[in-house]
């Protein structure tokens, strides 16, 4: 039996009343008051998570760019220093190792933040394929990660509005942080990369501005809503992009790791793809149930917004199309869904 | 608003943490304030159907938070004769009130001497003070 290892707000959890859960290795917060009001306040205010499980990886050197842009399937070229892109580390196979923003710090320096379950292979793969003039190093345990996320985000922590995706040195109330113009809930928001130190004092200063404290269930329900996929549950290692829609991340004029068989792919049409669907009858879908006329939910939840069960999963190509009517197993029980575009959920004002 | 605990003494208690409200013939079937707690806010009731049988110990039906599916033990045996149908458009009933609005079926009775292995509030509150 191993060890849960615990991020340095592990107290701050206990003491805000949190329901504390073993995932990918740590001991998360799953809830506070509860995952609904914790979504809803994200959708409509401001919510704060933990996300210090995930993993920091740097790699620097005057071949770092290069190391990179062999191994990621975006294009490193599109984004300059204090820039980040979303981008897929891919597998001879042109399966996904694993999903990751990349930071450029410098034209030498670049972060990788990579999800907590993959941090130790993505380390691993990196390390082994790295060339003279790169270097890659694991310094997650140095930093906690808060993810401040929700429409009145940057009011609340008195913050300029910013492009996505850009991030730079700052402070919030005094504590140091990197603040990043990214996120996982498909609203506006900060992902604050603060030393582990001071991790405590940058949770307080935000829940001071008011931010409500949300968990991984609210994290889950809330990157469903959008359509983001989380990896391990709709994209893996035996999942390639093009059947993931995560075409727009691969830069197929460029070589990479599996390139060629994500180009075949994309020239022959994938034989099955990743379709967002809303349930018609009432019943929640989870991972791992049937789609009856050819598929398998990879997701599955209840949409607070939506007030009904939703899900993503895998469908014969002919089975893609918006509109198209499919059954879920519902533990035996059959229950109609209808395939819907991305975003499941969208701002009626945007 | 979720319900703060608690645990009547009109009611009979199953270890698996579902309550019955026996009047005559009868029995009114719900789950108990641990079981809404542990599961957290409601989202789906499967029930079953109107006129169906349950058999005690046995499931008769699923809810469903966020998170967690789990099955509904019956406390007694008996057959179905109505359907809580405002829990199962407003699941979350449940964690509002599990006594009382959050009440799930209503069962003829077919073995009544069964009420007699369920547990009273006190019981059922050492099983908790336990686990």
């Amino acid at each position: 039996m191993q060890t849960l290892r615990r991020t340095p707000l592990y107290e701050e959890h206990l003491a805000a009343g949190a329901r504390m859960v073993p995932f990918a290795g740590w001991e998360m917060p799953v809830q506070y008051e509860g995952v609904v009001a914790e979504h809803r306040a994200v959708r409509t205010d401001c919510g704060v998570f933990d996300v210090s499980h995930m993993g920091e990886l740097e790699v620097e050197g005057p071949r770092a760019h290069e190391l990179l842009q062999s191994l990621l399937s975006n294009d490193l070229d599109r984004i300059g220093d204090g820039e980040a892109q979303y981008t897929l580390l891919t597998n001879e196979r042109g399966g996904i190792v694993d999903d990751l923003i990349v930071y450029r710090l410098d034209g030498f320096r670049f972060l990788l933040i990579v999800n907590a379950s993959n941090t130790a292979s993505d380390f691993e793969w990196l390390s082994e394929r790295e060339i003279a003039g790169s270097d890659v190093r694991d310094i997650s345990d140095g930093y906690a990660l808060l993810a401040v996320q929700g429409p009145r985000t940057l009011a609340r922590l008195e913050l300029p509005t910013a492009a996505p995706f850009s991030f730079g040195e700052g402070e919030v109330d005094g504590v140091t942080c990197m603040i990043n113009r990214t996120g996982y809930t498909g609203e506006v928001g900060v992902e604050l990369l603060v030393e582990a130190d001071d991790a405590p004092a940058l949770w307080e200063r935000v829940l001071e501005r008011g931010a409500v404290p949300c968990g991984l269930g609210a994290r889950d329900t809330l990157r469903l809503e959008v359509c983001f996929p989380l990896h391990g549950n709709d994209i893996g290692p035996e999942t390639d992009p093009i059947s993931a829609g995560l075409g727009w991340t691969c830069a197929l004029e460029k070589d990479f790791t599996g390139a060629d068989v994500i180009r075949r792919i994309r020239a022959e049409g994938p034989e099955r793809r990743l379709v967002p669907f809303v349930m018609e009858e009432r019943a929640v879908p989870r991972q791992g149930m049937a789609i009856v006329e050819g598929g398998e939910v990879t997701s599955g939840s209840h949409s607070p917004m939506l007030e009904r069960g939703i899900g993503m999963g895998y469908v014969t190509s002919n089975l893609a199309q918006e509109g198209t009517s499919v059954t879920i197993d519902v533990r035996g029980r059959s229950r109609r869904a209808r395939v819907v575009r991305k975003p499941i959920y969208r701002r009626e004002d945007s | 608003m979720a319900a703060t605990e608690s645990y009547p003494d009109d009611v009979k208690y199953h270890p698996e943490h579902d309550w019955a409200r026996v009047e005559g013939g009868e029995a009114t079937l719900g789950i108990t304030w641990y079981a809404q707690d542990a599961l957290g806010e409601l989202v789906h009731f499967e029930p079953p159907e109107e006129g169906a049988t349950v058999t005690k110990d046995q499931s008769y039906g699923e809810v469903e938070s966020v998170k967690a599916v789990s099955d509904v033990i019956a406390p007694l045996s008996g057959d179905v004769v109505a359907v809580n149908r405002a829990v199962v458009d407003a699941p979350e009933t449940v964690n509002e009130d599990p006594y009382g609005d959050g009440w799930l079926i209503r069962i003829r009775l077919t073995n009544p001497q069964e009420v007699g292995d369920l547990l009273n509030a006190g019981a059922y509150r050492e099983l908790l003070a336990g686990l």
